[in-house]
């Protein structure tokens, strides 16, 4: 059944061999030493330090959401500082290897990467970049926040959650493995058929490739699967659907598009599979086997996927704008349907990544019109924001700065988009840079609305707000790294550059090519920034201890929770009356967070399993690159043992004793008085939408004094 | 919308905790995330049908053999038998399990088991015939969808045997529990879902196969 390799093959080690690890490589090489040294440095620390066991109990066995959602973003930026690396040397390339006289360097005849290697560099950015640094920083940030939103102790099925950021942990592996131990794929992140079938890609660059994909779509279904039962199942009484928190509501239209979608990538992938190992046909240039129907199937995927990390972006951005407008959102019915309708027509727009094809008028005319139909819902949303902003009490803080900045560059990316829906103009523009500037617009607007989202929540999950300093400093590098990157990049496009050249024929683009090697030059110190950001702010968390409500003009209910949220979230389940419920509580005065009394809780129990699955789903991918079998069949058989003798474990929760929660809620609110705002006298120094000057925040003060009981007061 | 005008509230009118005791539903969330869960494997099958839809043309299969030479509807409704009468037997499971009836729900999940392994059996059968022919999915685009198609329905069986045969040791061991129950009623939607998928292709495999 299985294909005929060419080349060597063991049974043993499979196509693994010695000659595999490039150890010649002048990049290569010594960036494994770096990491091996690193490696073996925190393995160091961890023992020295004793923390092994806290590791274990406190993070790897952990179905605590919040827990994961942290290692889910910690995957998400180690990623998103890999992919920033492949882009750095993306753009130097691009720079030095312009014209026939550039001189080359490292064994390449232009710059300093040979062709194949620039390919691989290219693929695993995309790859990277949207798959492993977007992608789990948007999920963790969603199921961090998601629960908390809808007044939930944990998601519907804790078990599963773990499962779901082990599987991306071992995506992520895979695709760092490849760095040091044979190639990657060299045809881009979307594929190219029929490169990727084994005659024309004989290495197993294709094959880590499709199995990264596959892991992360894996991982991306099931956390699908549990974010959408967790609202619809896990709601607080109380919190009816038109109440639901907007980020909630963007997870949802975001999941729903997801749990769709990713099946397309599961089965696109698997035919690639399926030719590259079992020899069919499906997408070979000859024997029946149909090149477009894979460019289908893709973007069947593709599309709505890049509506699947958008729309949490969106969600972002409308819990940070009211907040920092001390007024509620605009629209907020509008605002709904607009995200259902983006994820409605991300259904029916795939085509418009190949409209070059030539599937005829017809076809084109309806991609091209339900493409610009987008947006609408769009404009939507940006008027909404617009109109929350108007009139409102404007704050700009780093939060509120990211939020503002993406919103710019959705007009931005989203105008461009417009004009590269129309086939006219996409025959021009297609596969040009100009197509690259357009989505790089788009995915920025998610990577600044990831960065607001983590200054905004940082403290609600730590229990201590980021340096502001710092962090407008990262902003404005940031921005200005992009502008620099961007705008000539636009303007290359429409100058007739192509994607992915590893030589630039044009002598006269290089003034163009040598700012955007200063734009990335700026980009690497808003990076420095980012960690000198974290630095002083972990340095000082003392002095920027907060209380429950963080920015004291937030509205919904994980502001409610003591911060740093306690494992269990919510002692007692809050009674949901109002939209806005903390800013409805605030504004009526119900500020004590104290319950009169306390009840038992049922909380999940950790387990390792999840953790064991997701290194078996890594030798599972890394044996069937490498055409390992015994260690396929070994890590499938495995996994399906564990699934089953899980399944056999019944005892998976355990209860917390009332007494010993109102034990630990007593502390909270002690360290939530201790760093409380003195002249507020209530827990977040609530202020109130329309109570901000000192007489009627006063006032507030009472009102909520007279609330709080009596030690409440005293302070 | 300001503070302003929002009349003062009563606070013992409200309610602000939730004291009403009550729990999550385990059996209805766990579910609704298996309709979840299917929902994302009906857009498998949707793809894997699209694919077949692409790679039916007579040009797909490169002159090879064509569905109509080795297409045995006949046959494949022996198969539809076999698994429809799973399906009954699965529902007299369920029959026995809403009156707590042990014994019946262990010999129901033995005639499941039974027959669906049977539905198995004949696709086995008929893989191995086709491949002694010569018809082998390496032969041809068309020939490659259809192989990967029927025979992902039929791993489908397999999963569901493999989880039947769990469920047989857990109900004789456990009795009904709630994860127990939970299970074996996630198992029907699973397998009747999978009876449904037999229709479609049933239907677009092997009936129109006979006129490609
Ligand atoms: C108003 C909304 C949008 C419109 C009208 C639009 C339109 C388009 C069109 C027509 C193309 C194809 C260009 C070509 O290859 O010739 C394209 C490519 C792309 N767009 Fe958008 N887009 C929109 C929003 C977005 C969003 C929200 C994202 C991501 C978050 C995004 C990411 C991408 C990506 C990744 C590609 C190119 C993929 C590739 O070829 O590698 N777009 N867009
Ligand atoms: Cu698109």
């Amino acid at each position: 059944m299985l294909v005929d390799l060419q080349g060597p093959w063991s049974p043993l080690l499979g196509r693994l061999a010695l000659s595999q690890i490039p150890y010649e490589n002048h990049i290569l090489a010594p960036l494994f030493v770096v990491v091996v040294i690193l490696g073996l440095a925190i393995i160091a620390a961890i023992s020295y330090f004793g923390k092994w066991g806290y590791l274990w109990r406190e993070w790897l066995t952990t179905v605590d959401h919040k827990k994961i959602g942290i290692m889910y973003i910690l995957i998400g930026l180690v990623m998103l500082f890999r992919g920033f690396m492949d882009a750095l040397m993306i753009r130097t390339q691009q720079a030095m290897a312009v014209g026939p006289d550039a001189p080359g360097y490292l064994g390449a005849l232009h710059g300093y990467l040979a062709p194949y290697h620039f390919g691989q560099i290219y693929s695993a950015h995309g790859v990277i970049m949207i798959l492993l640094a977007a992608t789990p920083l948007l999920v963790g940030i969603m199921n961090v926040i998601v629960p908390l939103q809808i007044g939930a102790r944990d998601m519907a099925y804790p078990y599963l959650n773990a499962l779901g950021l082990w599987v991306t942990a071992a995506a992520a592996a895979l695709v760092m493995v490849s760095l040091f131990v044979g190639d990657f794929s060299h045809n881009g992140w979307f594929g190219i058929a029929p490169i990727f079938e084994l005659s024309y890609s004989p290495g197993v660059g294709v094959d880590y490739w499709m199995w990264v994909m596959q892991l992360t779509a894996l991982g991306s279904t099931l956390g699908s699967i549990n974010i959408l039962a967790t609202v619809v199942k896990m709601r607080a009484p109380g919190m009816t659907w038109l109440r639901l928190p907007i980020f909630t509501w963007a997870a949802v239209a975001s999941n729903i598009i997801a749990l769709t979608s990713f099946p397309a990538l599961t089965v696109a992938l698997a035919l690639i599979g399926f030719d590259r190992y079992l020899g069919t046909h499906f997408f070979t240039a000859g024997l029946g086997g149909n090149l477009m129907l894979y460019t289908n199937l893709f973007w069947i995927w593709g599309h709505p996927e890049v509506y699947f990390v958008i729309l949490p972006a969106f969600g972002m951005i409308s819990e940070i704008i009211p907040t920092f407008s001390e007024k509620p959102l605009f629209g907020y019915v509008t605002m709904v349907l607009a995200t259902f309708g983006i994820a409605g027509a991300s259904w029916a727009v795939w085509l418009h990544h190949f409209f070059t094809m030539g599937a005829g008028p017809a076809v084109n005319s309806f991609f091209s019109v339900a493409t610009m139909l987008v947006g609408i819902p769009t404009g939507v949303k940006v008027f909404n924001w617009a109109f929350t902003m108007y009139r409102g009490r404007l704050r700009f803080e780093t939060a509120m700065l990211w939020a503002v900045g993406a919103v710019f560059l959705l007009l931005l990316g989203g105008l461009t988009g417009m004009m590269l829906a129309i086939p006219a103009i996409n025959y021009m523009v297609h596969n040009s840079v100009f197509v690259i500037a357009h989505f790089h617009q788009m995915l920025l607007v998610i990577v600044y609305a990831i960065f607001g989202a983590v200054t905004y929540w940082w403290p609600k999950v730590f229990g201590f707000k980021l340096n502001e300093a710092w962090g407008k400093a990262v902003f404005w590098l940031f921005t200005a790294g992009s502008v620099l990157v961007f705008v000539p990049m636009f303007t290359l496009g429409f100058m007739g550059m192509t994607r992915r050249l590893d030589y630039v024929f044009n002598t006269q683009w290089q003034p163009l090519l040598d700012i955007q090697v200063l734009g990335i030059a700026v980009y690497s110190l808003s990076v420095l920034a980012f960690v000198g950001m974290l630095y002083v702010s972990i340095r000082d968390h003392a002095k920027n201890q907060v209380s429950v409500d963080a920015w004291g003009t937030a509205r919904s209910l994980e502001w409610m929770t003591p911060s740093p949220v306690p494992f269990y979230n919510f002692a007692v389940v809050p009674h949901i009356n109002a939209r806005d419920e903390w800013a409805w509580r605030k504004e009526h005065g119900f500020t004590d967070l104290r319950p009169d009394h306390y009840e038992d809780i049922h909380m999940p129990k950790n387990t390792g399993i999840p953790l064991i699955l997701g290194a078996l789903m890594f030798l599972l991918g890394f044996g069937l690159t490498w055409r390992i079998w015994w260690l396929c069949a070994l890590s499938l058989a495995l996994i399906i043992a564990l699934v089953i003798i899980r399944s056999f474990d019944s005892d998976t929760g355990y209860t917390i004793p009332a007494d010993e929660v109102e034990r630990m809620e007593r502390g909270h609110h002690e360290r939530a008085r201790a760093v409380d705002l003195p002249a507020a006298g209530v827990l977040g120094g609530a202020i109130a939408y329309g109570q901000a000057d000192p007489a009627v925040k006063g006032q507030g003060a009472a009102l909520g004094g007279g609330m709080t009981s009596p030690e409440g007061s005293r302070v | 919308m300001s503070s302003s005008t929002s009349k003062a509230i009563d606070p013992s009118s409200v309610e602000l905790w939730d004291h009403s005791h009550h729990h999550h539903d385990v059996l209805s969330t766990r579910t609704f995330g298996f309709w979840l869960y299917m929902l994302s494997d009906a857009m498998i099958f949707a793809l894997l049908f699209a694919a077949w839809g692409v790679l039916s043309y007579s040009h797909s299969f490169a002159g090879g053999p064509i569905p109509a030479d080795f297409v045995k509807p006949g046959y494949a409704f022996l198969q539809t038998l076999a698994l429809f009468g799973s399906v009954l037997a699965y529902g007299f499971t369920m029959v026995a399990l809403k009156n707590g009836n042990k014994a019946g729900v262990i010999s129901g999940l033995w005639g499941a088991l039974i027959l669906g392994a049977a539905f198995l059996a004949l696709d086995i059968n008929d893989v191995v015939h086709l491949l002694d022919a010569g018809i082998t999915p390496q032969r041809s685009g068309g020939l490659s969808a259809f192989f990967i198609l029927t025979q992902t329905h039929a791993l489908h069986i397999l999963f569901g045997l493999l989880w039947m045969l769990v469920m047989l040791v857990q109900v004789s061991r456990f009795g009904f529990t709630t994860e127990v129950v939970g299970r074996m009623l996630t198992l029907r939607l699973f397998w009747h879902f999978q009876a449904v998928i037999w229709v479609f292709v049933f239907v677009f495999v092997y009936l129109r196969g006979m006129l490609i």
